[in-house]
């Protein structure tokens, strides 16, 4: 009965690939698919406590200062911004006006201890000669890190 | 050449994608083939098997 | 529609496609390379990190493109009984999976040093996992099967169910706040990528484009001979038996 286990193993194999599919994505959304929250959202709507959650914005300009490990700065969305701490390595592409998305929690203090940080980069992509030009003219537009 | 291949220091990360794109592509396209010949082959070989259709081999290339 | 049901037909189609579609992977994907590596720009925010750009997008429009071509051969062959279309659906799934897998690795290899994680459950990421593992799971429904009817039925239903998939992938980052950046190339307002990086990028798209025809091709001849070799084995086995009948 060679071929029949053959089949069977190669069934189980199938049925193990859409249950990882399924799986995968009901842990996904579980964690509402780790989708973000804004400075705004956090601000009106609040946020779930002692539970970690992500906030996402733009990087305060002239609000990056770092004692020691910790790097603090503020995101912001324009309208409401929070104060984010962090103690690890941050991504390259971070820097002032650059879109950032943290994991962490809020503390009682109102700052945010991030346990990460991610960057976030928006969709226009050009050489920095051509991105110089347009901060010159004033047509560059800067991107936003919450859509 | 050396600053070509540190890519700003993220040579690691654009070689990589590269690399391994390229080799995967250049993988599945022998793989294709081969098993395109082999099939060919034993459908020709079968073919011999049964004389009656041996006329009809002119057709399927 | 039905005359390129007959695989003789196909065949003869496809073995004068096969030089245009060979010579212009080549020389896309090549000068793209090129193009791509040496001579684009880097990116003001991304540096050399944008090269990623050139194997990652095209590999992912590809993955979705070939997807959406196997569901529309799943529906001709479901609909219509098509000869060719389940084979054009069968051969695609790996070469689309392959794809599917260049474009994750390419992405997590992106996004370690930008983004700063090798992975991350945002819906565009999720959703293009799942498309693989659909993949995977039209490939083994294949294989699961002796009678090669019952597989393409179910084989093309899932392929079908699997589609809901495509919108999903495509508008993940619009409908969820995802880590992913919105669409750089089709969007309404038209690409947002400057032409030294574009132009670079169409190549390999035109590239894998005819990179995946010529594989194509290849595997459905596969599969052609082989549906041949099992008629003309089932044949014989058929006059086998009739003759020890006669006996």
């Amino acid at each position: 009965m060679k071929p029949k286990r053959q089949r069977l193993v190669i069934v189980v194999t199938g049925l193990v690939f859409i249950g990882a599919a399924i799986g995968f994505a009901l842990f996904a959304l579980n964690e509402e698919l780790d989708v973000f929250r804004s400075p705004t959202q956090v601000a009106e709507d609040g946020f779930p406590a002692d539970k970690r959650f992500r906030v996402g914005g733009l990087v305060e300009d002239g609000s990056v200062s770092s004692k020691g490990i910790v790097t603090t700065f503020r995101v912001t969305d324009g309208a409401h911004s929070l104060t984010i701490s962090y103690d690890k390595i941050l991504p390259d592409l971070f820097r002032e006006g650059q879109g950032i998305v943290a994991m962490g929690v809020l503390n009682t203090g109102g700052t945010f201890e991030a346990q990460e940080v991610l960057a976030k980069h928006d969709e226009n992509y050009m050489p920095p000669e051509v991105a110089d030009a347009l901060k010159k003219s004033g047509h560059f537009k800067p991107q936003g890190g919450d859509s | 050449m050396s600053e070509f291949l540190s890519m700003g220091g993220y040579g690691l990360y654009v070689w990589t994608s590269w690399g391994v794109g390229i080799a995967l592509m250049i993988a599945l396209l022998i793989q294709s083939v081969s098993a395109a010949r082999s099939a060919a082959r034993e459908a020709e070989a079968t073919e011999q098997l049964s004389p009656r259709r041996r006329r009809r081999k002119a057709e399927v290339e | 529609m039905h005359r390129f049901a007959n695989p003789t037909r196909f065949l003869r189609l496809a073995a004068a496609v096969l030089p245009f579609s060979a010579a212009v992977a080549a020389l896309c994907l090549g000068a793209g390379l090129v193009w791509g590596l040496f001579f684009a720009p880097p990116d003001y925010q991304q540096g050399d990190t944008v090269r990623i750009m050139f194997i990652h997008v095209p590999s992912a429009m590809m993955a979705m493109g070939v997807y959406a071509g196997m569901a529309i051969s799943s529906a001709i062959a479901l609909i219509w009984r098509h000869a060719i279309a389940d084979l054009i659906a069968k051969a695609s799934a790996p070469i689309g999976a392959t794809f599917t897998f260049i474009c994750l690795l390419t992405g997590s290899l992106w996004g370690k040093p930008m983004w700063g994680t090798w992975w991350v459950w945002d819906a565009r990421l999720t959703s293009m996992l799942i498309m693989l593992f659909i993949y995977l799971g039209y490939m083994a429904l294949w294989q699961a099967f002796d009678d090669q009817t019952k597989a393409a039925r179910a084989a093309a239903i899932l392929a079908l169910v699997g589609a809901i998939n495509l919108p999903v992938i495509k508008f993940s980052v619009e409908w969820w706040n995802t880590l992913h950046q919105p669409a750089s190339l089709i969007t309404m307002e038209g690409p947002k990528i400057h032409e030294s990086l574009l132009w670079p990028l169409l190549l390999m798209i035109v590239g894998f484009g005819a990179y995946y025809l010529t594989v194509l091709i290849f595997r459905v001849r596969a599969e052609i001979h082989q549906r041949r070799t099992r008629m003309l084995r089932m044949a014989q086995a058929d006059r086998h038996n009739a003759m020890q009948a006669a006996d």
